[in-house]
């Protein structure tokens, strides 16, 4: 059984098909990169996953189980997290209590225990506070700890979103552009810490990326969208030489789309 | 002046109630973004439904403070359920507008159930004064100054620990984002307006206690706007000092007014100036600009 099932998904916005007939397996432990030119559909299907978007039509399911009827918290629940195109960061507080904020899912502690900090929950919060302290260490955020998320440089706030994404303990990650706008160091740095999430961390990364380089680098299996519809699936080297694809790119603006 | 610190510390004591009713104001502005027009009427109303039970079911203050605690966060889940959630998603100046209304169908219950002469609760504490500063001072004011301190300090550390604190901190922020992170964002919206109903009903008692309360009691919830946009709307800190501040400048302004012209009631004319004198200054301090993010 595939931990993400994506059938026939269709999402219209008034009428207009912003995913058409969209259908994709993710397998365990997999690094799934959906590409395709701007307006594709590509956040439009991980608002559908992570359930900001309501499909029209279509299901799906985490380990077979439709998600669709779940309010997007409760997918949280279910292991899913992510992060956003547009860094979507709680700009007024610290980046431990942004990451503390990721734990949320993870705590079962209400109001009167996480108050008075007593007993099992005391021991509970000291167990979140190490997860926390792991997702610093692992991606260098221990200098910015106490700062304020919205005046970080840019770079760091995509790792504090990723931070507070995988602060979730997600089986599935969402990644929504996590190279967009930066430069080539920062973006090898997002590489490798996508594939150490995949690979030491064990969470399954589904990957929407402009970066032609890195896509082809780092996946397992590609999935390229075009005005809503599946053009083409399949591993790395296969979807660069499928003719469709190369038909669709080099046509449009975007003829560097394909890298080498 | 002569009684100077008479009034200053007179004005700390009804201040304090004003810092709660202004506490009320962002906690709800601060989860929900919805400025709560009817927070002074939820002082109100749990000022006469704690009247009720004290003075005409006769029962003892505490049983009755706290019947009247859990009547007011009923009365606010009932609010936030059946009037505000179906906006949510709706133009904000929608919702507050919803705010308004329910202030004057609020404020014409109390008055269509108790009238419109002022009521007085029985003593409470027992008739004992403090000198402070060579001041007598009834221990109610200080009672009032002590426990909307106590109030203050739980809710900051709340705000700023607990994990709903900081959950709801967070949905301030960014609400798509909070879901995402597995936050019930109604869960949220609801509980913020428990806790404004919580410290409501404790200005509305304390008041009782301290003076006598009648419908215009709503009117502190105007009185504490300026406060409010002092501190930026979102700050508890500065909600509780903005609070303060005006119950200062209330009792000042009328014991000044009452001695050099010999002018009755200043008092309120005063905090309402100074509410035109802020909003000329920060105008759009009050909503705020909207922010339109696509995800
Ligand atoms: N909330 C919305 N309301 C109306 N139309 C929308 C909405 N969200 C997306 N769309 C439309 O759906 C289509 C797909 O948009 P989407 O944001 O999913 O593209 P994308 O592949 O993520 O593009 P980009 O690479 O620019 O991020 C676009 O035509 C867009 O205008
Ligand atoms: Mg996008």
């Amino acid at each position: 059984m595939s931990l993400l099932d994506v059938t026939g998904i269709t999402l219209t916005f008034r009428g207009l098909a912003a995913l058409m007939n969209v259908s994709f397996t993710i397998e365990e432990g997999e690094i799934l990169s959906l590409i395709g030119p701007n307006g594709a559909g590509k956040t439009s299907m991980l608002n559908c996953i992570s359930g900001r978007y309501h499909p029209d039509e279509g299901d799906i399911a985490i380990d077979g189980k439709s998600i669709l009827s779940m309010k997007a918290h409760r997918r949280t629940e279910m292991g899913l997290s992510r992060t956003f195109q547009n860094i979507a960061l709680f700009k007024g507080m610290s980046v431990l209590d942004n990451l503390m904020v990721g734990r949320h899912s993870q705590m079962k502690y209400g109001l009167l225990a996480s108050m008075l900090y007593w007993g099992k929950a005391r021991r509970h919060e000291d167990m979140h506070r190490r997860r926390v302290e792991d997702v610093i260490d692992f991606l260098g955020l221990s200098p910015y700890r106490h700062q304020v998320a919205g005046r970080l440089p840019y770079g760091v706030q995509k790792r504090v979103e990723l931070g507070r994404a995988l602060a979730a303990e997600p089986r599935l990650i969402l990644l929504d552009e996590p190279m967009a706008g930066m430069n080539l160091e920062e973006t090898e740095d997002m590489a490798r810490y996508i594939l150490d999430i995949n690979e030491e961390w064990g969470v399954t990364v589904l990957l929407v990326e402009h970066d032609m380089g890195v896509v082809m680098d780092i996946s397992d299996k590609v999935v390229v969208l075009d005005f809503g519809s599946v053009l083409a699936t399949g591993a790395p080297e296969e979807v660069q030489q499928d003719k469709d694809v190369i038909a669709a790119y080099l046509g449009g603006e975007d003829e560097t789309f394909l890298g080498r | 002046m002569e009684h100077l610190l008479e009034h200053i510390i007179i004005g700390l004591a009804l201040g304090s109630v004003y810092s709660l009713v202004a506490l009320g104001f962002v906690i709800i502005y601060k989860a929900t973004k919805v400025v709560n027009f009817a927070q002074g009427e939820l002082v109100m109303v749990g000022a006469y439904i704690c009247f009720a039970f004290t003075v005409q079911a006769g029962l003892p203050f505490v049983a009755s403070f706290l019947l009247t605690l859990i009547f007011s966060v009923i009365l606010a889940l009932a609010i936030e359920r059946l009037a505000l959630r179906p906006l949510i998603g709706e133009p904000i100046i929608s919702v507050i507008m919803v705010t308004i209304g329910m202030s004057a169908v609020l404020k014409t219950l109390v008055q269509l159930f108790w009238g419109t002469t002022k009521k007085n609760f029985p003593e409470v504490l027992p008739d004992v004064t403090v000198k402070i500063g060579g001041l007598p001072l009834e221990i109610e004011y200080i009672a009032a100054f002590i426990l909307a301190l106590l109030l203050f300090v739980i809710f900051s550390l709340f705000f700023k620990y607990s994990r709903k604190g900081v959950a709801m901190r967070a949905t301030a922020f960014d609400q798509l984002a909070a879901a995402s992170m597995g936050i019930g964002i109604k869960n949220i919206f609801a509980m913020s307006w428990c806790i404004a109903a919580i410290v409501s009903c404790f200005g509305g008692v304390i008041v009782g206690v301290i003076q006598d309360i009648n419908t215009d009691l709503g009117h502190v919830g105007l009185l504490v706007f300026p406060a409010v946009i002092l501190g930026g709307l979102d700050s508890l800190l500065g909600a509780a000092l903005g609070g303060l501040f005006i119950g200062v400048l209330q009792k000042v302004c009328e014991g000044a007014a009452h001695e050099y012209l010999g002018l009755g009631g200043f008092g309120n004319v005063a905090s309402f100036l100074f509410l035109v004198v802020i909003l000329m200054i920060k105008p759009y301090g009050l909503f705020g600009t909207e922010e339109i993010e696509r995800v």
